[in-house]
């Protein structure tokens, strides 16, 4: 019988593998922030033990960096404490860092496929979960904790169980894919399975609609594949791909002779089956919008929020889960999405804070104004998307709207830095998370596409980008 | 890591489901560099309002289940982020045993790292537990929780059990197959980084 893409991975990687207990998998690739790695360090110093392979790890700061003024020292103190420890760090077991200074920073799942750091028919790791987001390449990547970055950095190994194999099958075509985003069709598919939908399960993702699909998009829809419980997902790579990946600043010498061997392998095989089937028609979906706190809980924008009833399907842990949910949102049933009044905006994050996504929502504000009873912010996700964009013209774009232009980092996202919601403030937000408290103590998020966050910006609410015209 | 032995507690009830790891240790407490002190932080936005006073109403701060060593929460416990911090709070806080019907796996995998037992059970089950005022033993070893009223097995992968009770230090176990890694590395054709 034929083999899933994963399962070849995964096979290729084994070093060890006894019946009925873990595999020993080799790990290709190692990305580490300052957040999830000082206490691996101190665990590696304690018992003298040095990392094995600083040739395939690298570093960078990300979670609690300002996004102001570089060139002012931090002010959190504890903040820029901990991103000195990884500096020192990173001195003392010689890993490559990009500092807060590098043109290369920014936030880690951004940097790594940008710079061709991330290869397909890898393993990746970091200290985050969001790590999925390299799956959009055919590389298996696991988020992981700490103990496990201790254990990756003295034995460039894990421990792991062998995930099941998930089928998300995406069908049809958008019949407008600048306001019908690959962030609507991620979440269609997490409102779909659920949040634990894919727990201890790795996720591929196929079909048409994902082939249409530019290397940003299917980053976007790998990076939430944790948010629907999954312990990665996948895309088989293409020559998008293999282009995407060309001449970046890290991309092997022998680049070529690696996509040849590539090509014949990192497939799903025909005859291959899954453990797990679904199947997401797109032709015609919406832009999606999550009323609650979790990622699931999220409706198109052309609806009312849903009762806890609707919602739960008879389940009564998940409509108390609702009920608390519409509390902590300050929401009613019934209410139309789009007249939801916004606070805040937040363009950014390893799931929608790519060139393209600035690109797109920067047709929306073009010659607007931000509404005057909303603040909005872009966050860029590396210090190369920035440039990028700046080459382009996009930061007077959106600071001719009013718009802040920052300098990378995961920011608002999940508000580690100086940038987070005051308590009862309601946000338009591009990240990928919409736990209580996520983005600010009482802060309520609900998360959209950056054409929606942008739409909302100017308009003060949700609008439906569909009405708009964006070609 | 200490060997797992058996534990005897009332059990905290945190009747929620989908519980993720902002809450269970919010990101203000991420900026901390080494593993101990987190228990104070636990639930923190749950535990306490805006002025740090403590909120009533929440189950950690009834005094009846001060000392509790088993946490009894509802589905998908432990979703999001891949904190380990989350682990730390609960063992520093002083729990060693979690019970839910089910884990998200970073979390699931976390917890084994750090000598607490997570235990995966039939919804009925944990339903009843949320219920359970008497105190419950843990038998890790014969696996199986004894209540009041009744003995309930629970399944565990063989190897993660020897973990726990043996506390294994997982780097000092793969070194033993380091021979079989640098011939795993002579073969590999990818390429480094740097």
């Amino acid at each position: 019988m034929g083999k899933t893409l994963f399962e070849k991975i995964w096979e290729s990687h084994i070093v060890v593998t006894k019946q009925n207990e873990p595999d020993l998998i080799y790990i290709d690739r190692h990305l580490v922030h300052e957040v999830t790695s000082p206490q691996a360090f101190d665990g590696l110093r304690m018992n003298n033990r040095k990392v094995r392979r600083p040739d395939l790890t690298i570093a960078t700061m990300d979670h609690n960096v300002p996004t102001s003024d570089r060139s002012l020292p931090i002010l959190d103190q504890t903040s820029a404490v901990q991103i000195k420890t990884l500096e020192t760090n990173c001195k003392d077991f010689g890993i490559k860092l990009f500092d807060i200074n590098s043109p290369n920073q920014g936030i880690v799942h951004v940097i790594g496929p940008q710079l061709g750091i991330t290869l397909p028919g890898s393993t990746i790791v970091c200290g985050d979960s969001h790590t999925s987001t390299h799956g959009a390449f055919g590389a298996l990547a696991l988020g992981i904790g700490t103990s496990e970055v201790e254990h990756v950095l003295a034995s460039q190994t894990l421990w792991l169980e062998k995930p099941k194999t998930f089928e998300v099958r995406v069908e049809g075509k958008r019949s407008n894919p600048h306001a019908v985003t690959a962030k609507d069709i991620i979440l269609s598919i997490i409102k779909n399975i659920g949040t634990a939908g894919g727990t201890g399960t790795v996720i591929e993702y196929r079909g048409e609609g994902i082939n249409d699909l530019s290397m940003d998009e299917r980053m976007t829809i790998c990076n939430m594949s944790i948010e629907g419980g999954a312990r990665a997902g996948l895309i088989a790579p293409d020559q998008k791909t293999f282009d995407y990946l060309q001449d970046r600043e890290y991309t092997p010498k022998n680049y070529e002779s690696l996509v040849d061997s590539w090509k014949d392998t990192l497939k799903t095989d025909s005859d291959a089956t899954f453990d797990k089937q679904f199947i997401l028609d797109i032709n015609d979906i919406a832009p999606q919008v999550s009323w609650g706190t979790n990622p699931g809980m999220t409706c198109d924008v052309d609806e009312p929020i849903p009762s806890p009833d609707e919602y739960s399907n008879g389940d009564a842990n998940q409509k108390k889960g609702a009920e608390k949910a519409l509390e902590y949102m300050d929401l009613k049933s019934g209410t139309m999405i789009e007249d939801i009044k916004i606070d805040r905006v937040f363009i950014g994050s390893c799931t929608n804070a790519r060139l393209e996504d600035l690109i797109e929502a920067s047709k929306i504000i073009q010659g607007q104004k931000v509404t005057s009873s909303v603040n909005a912010m872009v966050v860029p996700g590396s210090q190369m998307v920035k440039r990028q964009a700046e080459e382009m013209g996009l930061d007077k774009i959106f600071i001719d709207a009013n718009f802040e232009w920052r300098e990378a980092g995961c920011s608002m996202c999940l508000g580690m830095n100086p940038d987070i919601l005051s308590p009862g403030e309601r946000c338009a937000s591009t990240s990928n998370r919409n736990f209580e408290g996520r983005q600010g103590n009482g802060g309520r998020t609900h998360l959209v596409s950056p054409v929606m966050a942008a739409a909302a910006a100017i308009n003060g609410h949700f609008v439906d980008v569909r009405k708009l015209d964006l070609n | 890591m200490e060997p797992f032995e058996n534990v005897k507690s009332i059990v905290t009830p945190l009747d929620k489901v989908n519980v993720d790891t902002d809450q269970i240790i919010p990101k203000q407490f991420l900026k901390l560099v080494q593993k101990s002190g987190f228990g104070k932080f636990l639930f923190f936005n749950w535990r306490y309002d805006e002025n740090e006073n403590m909120k009533s109403d929440f189950i950690l701060n009834d005094p009846k289940y001060d000392g509790s060593k088993i946490l009894v929460a509802g589905d998908n416990f432990g979703c999001g982020s891949s904190r380990e911090h989350a682990v730390w709070a609960l063992d520093d806080y002083g729990f060693s045993v979690i019970i839910s019907s089910s884990f998200a796996d970073i979390f699931f995998s976390n917890c084994f790292k750090n000598g607490i037992l997570p235990i995966s059970l039939e919804s009925q089950i944990v339903e009843k537990l949320l219920q359970e005022t008497s105190p419950i033993e843990i038998d890790l070893e014969n696996q199986i929780i004894k209540t009041s009223s009744e003995d309930i097995s629970f399944e565990i992968n063989s190897h993660k059990k020897k973990i726990l009770l043996e506390g294994l230090d997982d780097i000092a176990q793969t070194f033993q197959f380091e021979d079989k890694i640098s011939e795993f590395e002579e073969k590999s054709t990818v390429p480094s980084v740097l």
